[in-house]
């Protein structure tokens, strides 16, 4: 044996084996509760599975990483079949029904993945060396990436305009769709904070839930409609932006990450536990839905009112809503994404990225730096109340449920993964962080596992975020073509 | 915890004395436990600048392999309690200081030096992941552990029908956080391993010069953080009897909060705010609402992160122009 | 007939806990001069220029600017660090260069105008409703920040990330952006710091062109002598958070003490850096 592959599988062995160490407590034993008493059982077989997996997927990765070809190519395929053919033993239920044997062959459908998609990754790998082989990696031409990130926008723009009349495009796919605007939305809206002034906000999530008990107790109330309430939502929201950033936004940024994750906790436990106003952890229900114009989207309208499928004259489907739905979130996030656009231009945009930049440097320019960090976190806030809004109105019922600290680690993860400031990078990171595992809601249980990882992988890649170039937002002659 | 049963009877006076007694002994208890998870926080800070948000889930670690090495153990009353005790303490320091290390190795090391948002997006990611890992592995129901430790003392002050209680457990978490402080505060200020860290903590790049092996004190930074955490964690299965895979977060938020409070970078200061929030959240659950007691934590902090931005311990920082 | 006063510095004491960084300093700089504070490292320099522009407050000790744009002084000591800039238009540069590093040269020009922009946008409103009399001032703005662009021979770099620019093109840039928030002070903190001597040579040109053209006074903080003999109308000379003389460049230089602390210990660092800079 040569010497280095010695060297891929010596370090493959001590990952292996570190891993299992690591491992061994929580996927070879499992901890049970009869009555009071804990109990521990083995799970042997799928600890086992696990190193295995692990082991031969290191090989492979650093083996691919070497540069070699084919030893990886044979390891990536032979992993990938394994796990397909443990995953096909399960799904067809010969894994239940057959002997003994086959259980310590299958080690659950999560490592049969892994070990699936592993494999394949490592092909892939594998497959590019081979297709290098003998050639000089070729010269890079700096993209025009201004430009090429301007047809990418109107691209994603089009196909989002687009989307609900393309054929085949079912209900499913519209509500994850809408799912993903909100995301895009609120990213964009958190941007102005985190990714334009640099001031790193984990409770964003509470103006998020201002907007949207704004909107349901307004709605529930007064009956006041949508379009009433949207404005008024987004107002309270800014407010509490300024009300809960005027203390602490002098805080230097890790500070100031906890300080608004505890706001963001205490909203919550506040809209928990005051009842008579928030009516606690049953939330609020029956909330008013938006209507077209007027026109209601309701099955069979009230006496001497019209709906809007008697309005038009169709046939009544549910899916209209969805799809109204659909564009008024596409236009509130539309909306958003203008304005952060335009202000960017503005002096207070500006101002906005010098601070992120320099606070200092921004300050002996006479750079107030407490007004010019309130505005982003106010304008901000308001943005998430107009989500928030949209929230209620669409779901019919708001609870605290929906408002916990995973939400705003998730948007901060899609505006740092998105590269910071870049509007394309929140839209193109809220569809892989949201889009991509809500419509694989099989693996629902392994969605937020894939999740974290992703979150660190994604980084460890592109530690400054996928899109990281940035336009001058004014330029002394055109810019080039 | 909060035992009321006497708040019906006639001597309002002595009552009330009793009533704070039992609350502000669970408060020390409480606090000892949230110290000792700061000290991670308040480490890691000082020497690396970030806040290792996945702190909180590596002590939620510590307390289910210490949970398991109690079972594996057969530890029940009475026997070598002590003794089998100590080997799962040693168990789940061992492991967990583990995933520590390799916290840092995986998730960290390879950003230094990036922006610094970049550390603490990951830190949250391996939170979310280690919070889920454990939930997949081991279930999203909670663990119990039957009494171990029982006994205790008990006070009775006047003629009243309430009882302080001080448990032997208590009194065992509040020892244990003593000599577990002493020992690392002695670490800290005499051995190698102290200078470099705090060589480290005052300026990365001159250790590295100077011949400190900078990587490796984080490591090692990240190490003793983590086996202290799973102190924690074994204490917390032992007292309250209850854990899952949740209980990372909430602890990890307060224990940051008690870093911050004490003044961060300063393990005193750790073991001093622990205390301050254990206390404010035991008088706050008996004397106002349970439900809000999350509520006063967080208030604490801001309003310490305003007034008193570096801390009852902490040195000030000049601002460098 | 001497000049009117601008600045007067009375009894400046800043104290770090024990430390005392500067010691009952007083001082004054005359309108339309270039003035230059010297002294070894550690005696002081810098933290005058924090208490200047408001990054430190002084433990005693009043400073007084007589600005030619208002009646009454402003007591720059009890002002925050931006409303200096902001009203009393006292501005500086910083040791460590302090760029914007992502945004573009004429971005940097563009945030230092920035409270002229902010009034001129109405706050932002009349920015956003794209009003036609903030697009005015909008390009005047423009013009000022490449009148500076092209007077600080930055012009190749106007629409470059100012991280990306060389070293000593960066020292410009921070002067060309301190000129653009229109000062009637400026307060330059080693400026010639890292440069070398033909470059040094042309920034002494553009301080003598600021304050020949524009009638702006300088405060000068120095190590290289050949340009603050060269530059300076005035020199301060501290040690050890003392002022131990002043005067024209002349005085000062056959200073007895000046030389004492200068052949002093400290000798060995500043030959040290003199050729650092050169190289």
């Amino acid at each position: 044996m040569n010497s280095p592959h010695a060297a891929s599988l010596r370090d493959a062995a001590l990952v292996a084996g570190i891993a299992g160490i690591l491992a061994f407590p929580f996927v070879g034993l499992l901890l049970t509760t009869e009555g009071t008493a804990p109990t521990l059982s083995t799970r042997f077989p799928e600890f086992a599975g696990a190193v295995v997996v692990i082991f031969f997927g290191r090989l492979g990765i650093s083996a691919a990483r070497r540069g070699h070809g084919l030893l990886p190519l044979v390891l990536g395929l032979a992993m990938a079949a394994g796990g397909a053919f443990s995953l096909v033993v399960e799904a067809t239920g010969l894994g239940a029904s057959g002997t003994a044997i086959w259980h310590a062959f299958v080690p659950g459908t999560f490592l049969s993945t892994v070990a699936c998609a592993g494999g394949i990754a490592i092909a892939g790998l594998a497959g590019r060396n081979y297709l290098m082989q003998g050639r000089q990696p070729a010269e890079r031409t700096p993209l025009p990436m201004g430009q090429l990130l301007l047809w990418l926008g109107i691209a994603l723009a089009g196909f989002a305009i687009l989307l609900p009349l393309l054929p085949g495009v079912d209900r499913r796919l519209i509500d994850v769709a809408t799912l993903v605007l909100t995301y895009v939305m609120l990213g964009w809206g958190l941007n102005i904070v985190v990714g334009l002034a640099g001031l790193l906000d984990l409770g964003y999530v509470a103006f998020y839930a201002v907007g949207a008990y704004s909107y349901a107790l307004l709605s529930v109330t007064f009956g006041w409609s949508f379009w009433v309430c949207l404005p008024v939502a987004g107002a309270l929201a800014a407010l509490f932006g300024i009300l809960l950033g005027f203390p602490v936004l002098r805080l230097r940024g890790d500070y100031l990450a906890i300080v608004t994750l505890g706001f963001g906790e205490m909203i919550r436990i506040i809209l928990l536990n005051w009842y008579d106003f928030t009516n606690g952890p049953d939330g609020i229900t029956n909330i008013g839905r938006p209507s077209f114009f007027g026109l209601p989207f309701a099955s069979k309208p009230e006496q001497g009112t019209e709906s809007f499928h008697t309005f038009f004259g169709v046939a009544y489907d549910p899916v209209h809503r969805l799809i109204f739905m659909y564009y008024l979130i596409l236009a509130l996030a539309f909306v958003t994404n203008a304005f952060t656009l335009r202000i960017r231009r503005l002096p207070i945009g500006r101002a906005w990225e010098a601070l992120r930049e320099d606070e200092i440097a921004c300050r002996s320019l006479g750079v107030n730096p407490r007004n010019t960090k309130l505005s982003a976190f106010a304008i901000g806030a308001m943005f998430a109340g107009f989500a928030g809004s949209f929230f209620a109105t669409r779901q019919g019922f708001v609870s605290p449920e929906s408002f916990t600290f995973i939400e705003s680690a998730i948007l901060v993860a899609i505006v740092v993964l998105g590269g910071m400031g870049s509007q394309i990078g929140v839209a193109v990171a809220a569809i892989i962080l949201v889009g991509l595992p809500e419509y694989f809601r099989e693996l629902q249980e392994y969605r937020m596992l894939a999740f974290g990882m992703g979150m660190v992988l994604i980084m460890l890649w592109r530690p400054g975020g996928l899109l990281t170039h940035r336009e001058p937002t004014i330029r002394t002659r055109p810019a080039p073509a | 915890m909060n035992d009321e049963s006497g708040r019906d009877s006639g001597r309002i006076r002595i009552r009330v004395m009793d009533y704070f007694a039992q609350q502000f002994i669970n408060g020390v208890s409480l606090g000892a436990i949230y110290g000792l998870i700061a000290i991670g926080y308040t480490m890691v800070y000082g020497i690396i600048g970030m806040i290792n948000f996945a702190h909180g889930e590596i002590y939620m670690i510590g307390a289910f392999i210490a949970l398991m090495a109690v079972v594996a153990f057969g530890i029940s009353e009475g026997g070598l309690v002590v003794l089998a005790l100590l080997s799962a303490l040693l168990v789940s320091m061992a492991l967990t200081s583990l995933y520590g290390w390799v916290l840092e190795r995986v998730a960290y090391r390879p950003l230094r030096g990036t922006q610094r948002l970049a550390a603490l997006i990951s830190a949250i990611g391996m939170s979310i992941a280690l919070q889920n890992y454990v939930q997949l592995t081991q279930g999203a129901r909670v663990k119990t552990l039957p009494p171990i430790i029982r006994g205790g003392f008990e006070f009775q002050f006047g003629n009243t029908e309430f009882i302080v209680r001080l448990s032997t457990l208590q009194i065992l978490i509040v020892v244990v956080t003593l000599a577990l402080m002493a020992i690392f505060a002695l670490l800290i200020a005499k051995t190698a391993l102290g200078r470099a860290q705090r060589a480290c903590q005052q300026d990365q790049s001159m250790a590295a010069l100077l011949g400190v092996n900078v990587d490796r004190t984080i490591s090692l930074t990240f190490v003793m953080g983590a086996a202290l955490a799973s102190v924690a964690g074994l204490m917390v299965t032992l007292y309250y009897g209850v854990i899952d895979f949740f209980v990372g977060f909430i602890a990890g938020v307060k224990a940051f909060t008690a870093a911050v409070l004490g003044g961060i970078g300063s393990i005193p200061g750790a073991m001093l705010g622990g205390l301050l929030i254990g206390l404010t959240e035991a008088m706050w659950s008996g004397y106002f609402s349970i439900e809000y007691k999350d509520v006063a934590t967080f208030s604490i902090l801001v309003i310490v992160l305003i007034f008193l931005p570096t801390g009852i311990l902490g040195t000030p920082e000049v601002e460098k122009v | 007939m001497n000049p009117p006063t601008l600045l007067s510095v009375e009894h400046l004491t800043m104290r770090f806990g024990g430390l005392i960084a500067v010691d009952d300093v007083s001082f004054s700089v005359e309108q339309g001069a270039i003035h230059a504070l010297i002294g070894p490292n550690g005696a002081g320099k810098t933290t005058v220029f924090n208490c200047l522009t408001g990054f430190y407050k002084p433990t005693v000790g009043r400073i007084t600017l007589h600005s030619p744009e208002s009646r009454t002084p402003f007591l720059l000591e009890q002002m925050d660090d931006y409303r200096i800039v902001r009203e009393a238009k006292v501005v500086r540069t910083f040791q460590n260069i302090r760029t914007f590093p992502k945004m573009s040269v004429l971005e940097n020009l563009m945030v230092a105008q920035h409270n002229h922009l902010m009034r001129a946008s109405g706050w932002t409103f009349l920015g956003l409703i794209g009003a036609p009399s903030f697009r005015h001032a909008e390009a005047e703005s423009v013009e000022r920040a490449e009148y500076w662009i092209g007077r600080t021979g930055l012009a190749e770099y106007a629409d470059t990330e100012a991280g990306a620019l060389p070293y000593g093109e960066q020292r410009r840039l921070e002067i060309a952006r301190a000129m653009c928030c229109d000062p009637v002070l400026l307060c330059l903190d080693e400026p010639a710091a890292g440069l070398n001597p033909s470059e040094t040579e042309e920034l002494s040109e553009l301080i003598g062109y600021i304050r020949d053209h524009h009638h702006i006074s300088v405060l000068l903080i120095e190590h290289d002598m050949s340009m603050v003999m060269g530059v300076s109308d005035h020199i301060v000379v501290l040690d050890y958070g003392q002022k131990i003389a002043e005067g024209a460049p002349e005085t000062v230089r056959n200073d007895p003490a000046v030389v004492q602390a200068y052949l002093g210990s400290d000798d060995e660092d500043e030959a040290g850096e003199s050729e650092d800079t050169t190289s």
